[in-house]
């Protein structure tokens, strides 16, 4: 045992209330699935069942499309900018408001630390919804032209990683531009979207602005390509964004992705070490690795990359695994059993081709879903684990002799969300800004996030942009 | 310790890579979150305690005053003789002789600061004979102060043999380098400055003398926990680290104590390797010690004012 061990500091759970069983939310109110089928949503840190979730059928999906409709039409379709403003910035007090309890409810559900759905999710979520609310009435100022109009339903799909915030991405500005939405949360991590839609009702929201469906793939499905949605916004894998761009072609849907990454993270030598390695750590270990964008090959200048792995070893051995509800974990639970299979599979497939795993010591606690951070050394381009998105915590080191090699070596990967790049000089960081592939370019940051800014990929990982006035775009005809 | 050239010295302090002011700041803020209770509270609160250097230093300092410090130094919470005794006693040089003769056989340590404390602007000769003073007086740890003025008009091989001359003046005792970082102005000074002061021979590196705003800072102690740690990686001597000036609350002493443990390591969780430069953050612990022990917060009425 260690001379300085933290006692644990559990987060009270008492603040939120779960109710044992979910309707879906259509039409401002909850109502029961037309078939009554229903799955569990539960704790990845212990697999507690939480609460019995509602699955959507074609009739619901079409009963929420229908609502939308209707609500798009008759009322907030006609409104004034200014009033929807109104009620967006209601929801954005609200959602600060009950912080606390929907950051315990989001690591609940979802697995990850409290320290970050407290620090980072929540804050975000609210300052999107702040800033698309003050959009509403300033459209035709946003360089859209003098009069952009909105598209009508929205159909949203989101994924299980960030829960909320992606909620906040989708609804906030589908809101402001006029368009109401049916959004299907993840199935392993519906909870905090439930919360949401209660938040709708006591913001008296226009029943049918908002309407939250849940279930599996199948509804996702069924929602995507229901002939009633004007725009399609889906966060997710590549695969199965590949599926929806199929399902949506030869039809006037608008459609937006954010799909995968495997984001290059490069360390020059003149780069400031220490703080590039808690860069190196917040851009793979952050969300357990659950992060589209997170970086998750480190390029390293050959020169100081032994010195670098050093003190990465060493600050690695300084997180803390453990209960997402400890103010002190650092990596919480992986969200599912099916993630934390394909995480082994790819990191046994990363030993076999002859990459290098290093852990530090850490106890994983026995029930639960958990994986130890890992570090790989001794890969090439040519691994699977340097080629494919694991989405977990587990980062691949590669090295570099030259800043042309460095680009080359970043953009040979079929994405193209994000990048990192950590210099003391200012010109390298613009000439690599504008070589890399990426829609994202961190310079001596990463993982950085921001209401008022774009965010979205090239190639394989997606079109369309989502933040920032440019997310407006994916929302008004123009 | 004066095995390298000065000239070597500088030039290495020169290479050293820089430091990201917003990086740094960063992780200090992450490390001030860590949330610290019960039985890891009450460990470092006594730990706390043990690393105190209690200090006065006064123009009105009389002996009075200093014998009642070292009284404290010895026995911080009378009520309760399980409380350990700090670090040490810190004083100047003229006080030096009455601290000595009141903590001897008790193992609480008297410290001086020498070298024309604060200011250091003396000529050599008053430095070395101020710091020799302090310790023929008795004692056996000397905090100096470096020379800022030669640092920040770029002269550095100056501020390396001040130190080697002020560390061979020091015979046995201690020497603590003052780096005086809120004159240093940028990180990337603090840490060159750091890393000057271990080369000349320096024991301990300390943030400031506390007359300075701003003094100890937690990014500016995380960044020379990092220098000692790198320090002992490349040469294996380990220095210590001494943070001081305007730590007054326990929450604060427990953010640096948890950023010794995951900067450094464990290695410097001991008073022999970090102190607190403090004079009142020690009532603070004994409050928040007394409050551990009895389950309700008394006052700062159950605690001694000196």
């Amino acid at each position: 045992m260690s001379l300085f061990e933290y006692a644990p500091a559990p987060e009270s759970r008492a603040i939120v209330d779960i109710k044992p069983s979910y309707g879906l939310f259509i039409d401002g109110e909850f109502v029961d699935p037309s078939d009554g089928s229903a799955f569990k949503s539960v704790n990845p840190a212990n697999e507690e069942i939480l609460a019995e979730v509602s699955s959507a059928g074609q009739a619901d999906v079409d009963a929420a499309m229908t609502a939308a409709r209707r609500a798009y039409d008759k009322v907030w379709g006609p409104m004034p900018g200014a009033e929807r403003a109104k009620y967006l910035f209601r929801i954005a007090r609200l959602i600060a408001e009950r912080s606390r309890e929907l950051a315990v409810l989001e690591s609940l559900d979802n697995g990850k630390p409290i320290k970050e759905s407290r620090d980072v999710d929540l804050p975000l979520v609210s300052s999107y919804f702040f800033y698309y609310a003050g959009w509403a009435d300033k459209l035709a100022h946003a360089g859209f032209g003098p009069a952009p109009r909105p598209l009508g339903v929205a159909a949203q799909v989101i994924p299980w990683n960030f829960p909320l915030l992606m909620l906040a991405w989708k609804i906030a500005p589908a809101l402001a531009c006029g368009n109401t939405v049916v959004l299907k949360p993840a199935e392993t991590t519906p909870l905090t979207a439930l919360a949401f839609a209660e938040i709708c009702q006591q913001a008296e929201l226009p029943p049918g602005v908002v309407n939250i469906i849940t279930g599996a793939g199948e509804t996702g499905q069924t929602l995507v390509s229901h002939p009633g949605a004007a725009k399609v916004a889906f966060t997710g894998s590549t695969q199965v964004g590949r599926q929806i761009a199929k399902a949506v072609a030869g039809t006037d849907k608008k459609l937006t992705l954010e799909l995968g990454g495997k984001a290059a993270n490069i360390v020059f030598a003149d780069a400031a070490l220490d703080q590039a390695v808690e860069g190196i750590v917040n851009g793979i270990f952050f969300n357990q690795g659950h992060v589209c964008c997170a970086g998750s090959r480190l390029l390293v200048q050959e020169s100081v990359a032994e010195e670098v792995l050093e003190k990465l070893k060493r600050r690695m051995e300084t997180l803390r695994l453990g209960d997402p509800l400890d103010k002190n974990t650092d990596i919480g639970a992986i969200n599912s059993a099916e993630q934390l299979a394909r995480i082994k599979d790819l990191t046994a497939a990363g030993s076999a081709e002859g990459a290098q795993a290093w852990s530090p010591a850490c106890d994983i606690p026995e029930s639960g879903f958990w994986f130890a951070p890992t570090v790989f050394t001794g890969v090439s381009q040519a691994h699977r684990i340097a080629r494919e998105e694991i989405f977990g915590p587990v980062l691949s080191v590669l090295t570099f002799r030259t800043p042309d090699e460095a680009i080359a070596k970043a953009n040979n990967t079929p994405y193209g969300l994000s990048a990192g790049v950590w210099t003391e000089k200012g010109s390298r960081i613009l000439w690599a800004a504008t070589e890399l592939k990426a829609g994202v370019v961190w310079a001596n940051t990463f993982n950085k996030f921001d209401a008022t800014s774009p965010f979205g990929g090239l190639k394989e990982s997606g079109y369309g942009r989502e933040g920032g006035r440019h997310g407006l775009e994916a929302y008004l005809d123009v | 310790m004066t095995s390298l050239l000065t000239a070597d010295a500088v030039a290495r302090v020169r290479g050293l890579p820089g430091v990201d002011q917003v990086g740094l700041e960063q992780r200090a803020a992450g490390l001030a979150t860590r949330s610290i209770k019960t039985t890891a509270k009450k460990w470092a609160i006594d730990t706390a305690i043990r690393m105190v250097d209690l200090t006065t230093l006064e123009g009105a300092d009389t002996p009075g005053k200093v014998r009642s410090l070292c009284a404290k130094a010895m026995r911080p919470d009378p009520s309760d003789p399980s409380c350990p005794a700090v670090a040490a006693v810190c004083v100047y040089p003229s006080m030096v002789p009455v601290a000595a003769e009141a903590v001897a056989g008790s193992g609480v340590h008297v410290a001086s600061v020498a070298t024309a404390f604060p200011s250091g602007q003396a000529p050599m000769e008053v430095k070395i004979a101020d710091t020799k003073a302090a310790v023929a007086a008795g004692a056996g740890e000397i905090d100096m102060v470096i020379n800022r003025g030669a640092f920040l008009s770029g002269r550095l091989d100056e501020v390396y043999e001040e130190i080697v001359a002020v560390k061979e003046a020091c015979g046995e005792a201690h020497l603590k380098v003052i780096l005086e970082t809120g004159e240093l102005a940028t990180y990337d000074n603090v840490r060159a400055a750091s890393w000057l002061a271990m080369y000349a021979g320096g024991d301990f590196i300390k943030t400031s003398t506390g007359k300075v705003s701003p003094a100890a800072t937690l990014p500016v102690t995380l960044l020379m926990l990092q220098a000692v740690r790198d320090f002992r990686d490349e040469t294996g001597r380990q220095v210590g680290v001494k943070p001081a000036g305007g730590i007054r609350a326990t929450k604060d002493a427990m953010r640096y104590l948890v950023t010794v443990n995951e900067v450094a390591g464990e290695d410097w969780l001991d008073p022999d390797w970090f102190r607190f430069g403090a004079s009142s953050l020690l009532n603070d612990l004994l409050m928040q010690r007394q409050k551990l022990a009895t389950g309700h917060y008394s006052g700062p009425d159950y605690v001694t004012v000196d």
